[in-house]
């Protein structure tokens, strides 16, 4: 075998691989479009009765009234974002000190066993977690608040709390593992204690990568919908409290989509387009702010 | 891409059509489809080489795939409406009620319809009014779509649009899951659901409503108040073998899978 074969060999592997991997990649990019793109199909039908303007006016959903069927998305669109907002709160800090624990202070075995468990944590299925929630948390709050159901924001946003903990602490802990050895070092020789060293060198070098992890896990907690379907109590208003009960549009997807006839249904694919067009203009916003801020260290 | 996604598509459409081999389709109800379904396997043991699919979906749903034909047979927990009677025949497969759940802790045993009227549109809010506990109320409603609602409410005389709910959910057991959670919640289910849950040891119980208390036999006498037909529905254009497995499903044969499903027989 000659050289020049081999080299003519390895170029053209290399030509297919290129092409193999561009193309799915191409796909995996790609299914983003085909799903708006049925989404709006299904949404047309309403669209096209100029259905849209009563969804962002009507206050209320109540589909399946005889006397006052109103279509009113807002409230449940607010319930979403709410809900994903309350969830990254609670889980930023928590996670963010996950990562700061295993990177800079647990023992070696503490923090392997502790990261296994998180990664654990994430294969526990959606349904389980709103099942435990509905069994667990929602009595809890029951117990405080006797006067409601106990299915609430609050319930929704522990659930989706812990959903994304683990996302958020490792995805933190990798960016805070990929800080430089020598800026640690050099922080160190400047004679900053270690915890001033994680708050003022670590953590901004890290932002980055941290805050890839917060979109993701936003991503992740606007589109779930088996869990929060059991805690949240469903109810479509804009709540006032805590403790009151909403309704995301996941949710209401998730319980009217297979009961629902015509009309209904186009109404209900275009809450699902409002909801993928929201989270991406959301998404979108947020990423530029990360770049703009911080152009040199684009995480992910 | 697109073409072959298209094409996965139409094959996807052929295979839930009818007239290929000895299938037959059923979809709709989620409250039937269990029944059917054991039935199914029945039927198949009986006769190899029949194939029997059993979808969940909701009455509509069974009501749509029935008249556009996507299956053989349409799962309807509910009694037709008058334009739906033009297309479709009901076939009566067993009688199932809907009853109001409390929790077992709960003092209250007798909830009649005008008290249900003022709960369930917060005109009574607190238990202490019916000598129960002083807590307030919480009452948990149906999603739109479920045929349980429209059962309930039209038993009511209400608009869904007048229901003041704390909580909406789904299933049947997330209707008791809320009972259990907070003791102080009113929730209606299928009685089958109910009297299966009670029987495995779950705190809940079945009220007694307009006097008579929900069980197999008042559901059976039509004293219950509030019970609902569980119906298979058929086009003009039943095939052969869908139409020997609704015969099957109409034959004291799977009397025993009813009430197994804590359902009422209807022959």
């Amino acid at each position: 075998m000659t050289s020049s074969r081999n080299t003519s060999l390895s170029r053209f592997v290399d030509r297919v691989t290129e092409g193999v991997l561009g193309l799915l990649a191409l796909v995996s990019g790609g299914i983003v479009l085909l799903i708006v793109w049925h989404l709006f199909s299904g949404a047309w039908p309403a669209i096209e009765e100029g259905r849209l303007g009563s969804f962002f006016t009507d206050a209320k959903w109540q589909p399946g009234s005889q006397r006052d069927p109103q279509f009113g998305v807002v409230t449940m669109l607010a319930g979403s974002f709410l809900v994903t907002l309350l969830a990254v709160a609670l889980a930023l800090p928590v996670g963010l000190a996950t990562a700061i624990f295993h990177r800079f202070y647990a023992p070696a075995f503490l923090e392997r066993w502790n990261r296994r468990m998180m990664e654990l944590l994430i294969g526990v299925p959606a349904v389980v977690f709103g099942f435990w929630g509905l069994m667990v948390i929602v009595p809890l709050i029951v117990r405080f608040a006797p006067e409601t159901s106990g299915q609430s924001l609050l319930a929704g946003g522990i659930v989706l709390a812990l959903m994304i903990l683990p996302l958020i602490a490792l995805t933190s802990q990798a960016a805070l593992q990929s800080v430089p050895d020598a800026q640690m070092q050099a922080a160190a020789g400047l004679g900053l204690g270690r915890a001033r060293t994680i708050w003022s060198v670590a953590l901004p070098a890290a932002r980055g990568g941290i805050s890839t992890g917060v979109l993701l896990s936003l991503a992740r907690a606007v589109g779930e919908t088996m869990a929060v379907v059991l805690v949240c109590g469903n109810i479509p208003q804009m709540p006032g409290g805590l403790l009151d009960p909403i309704r995301p549009i996941t949710s209401t997807i998730a319980l009217e989509m297979g009961y629902a006839t015509a009309s209904h249904k186009a109404l209900l694919f275009c809450a699902a387009l409002v909801l993928v067009l929201f989270t991406a203009l959301f998404v979108g916003w947020l990423s530029f702010r990360k770049n703009e801020v911080d152009p040199g260290t684009g995480g992910a | 891409m697109a073409r072959a996604v298209l094409g996965l598509g139409l094959l996807a459409t052929a295979c839930g059509k009818r007239d290929v081999g000895d299938t037959v389709t059923a979809t709709g109800s989620s409250t039937i489809a269990p029944v059917v379904a054991d039935a199914a396997k029945r039927y198949e043991k009986l006769h190899p080489g029949v194939r029997i699919e059993v979808q969940t979906g909701g009455s509509s749903r069974g009501i749509g795939d029935a008249t556009t034909g996507v299956a053989d047979l349409g799962l309807v927990s509910r009694v037709l409406k008058d334009e739906e009677k033009d297309n479709l025949t009901a076939h009566l497969l067993a009688a199932d009620g809907v009853c109001v759940v409390l929790h077992k802790n709960n003092p209250v045993n007798q909830l009649d319809k005008q008290q249900l009227i003022d709960i369930y549109t917060k005109k009574v809010t607190n238990w202490k009014e019916f000598g129960g506990d002083d807590a307030t109320i919480v009452v948990a409603n149906k999603a739109e779509g479920r045929s349980t609602l429209e059962i309930f409410l039209h038993f009511l005389g209400l608009d869904n649009a007048d229901v003041q709910a704390d909580v909406v959910v789904g299933e049947n057991l997330h209707v008791i899951n809320s009972v259990v959670s907070n003791p102080n919640t009113i929730g209606y289910v299928s009685i089958g659901t109910a009297s299966a849950e009670e029987k495995t040891g779950t705190p809940i119980k079945l009220v007694t409503t307009e006097g008579v208390v929900p069980t197999l036999e008042s559901v059976r006498d039509g004293s219950f108040p509030i019970t609902r037909p569980l119906n298979i529905v058929t086009d003009a254009k039943t095939s052969p073998v869908a139409q020997a497995f609704l015969d099957y499903l109409m034959s004291t044969e799977i009397n025993d899978i009813v009430e197994k499903h804590f359902f009422v027989p209807v022959r």
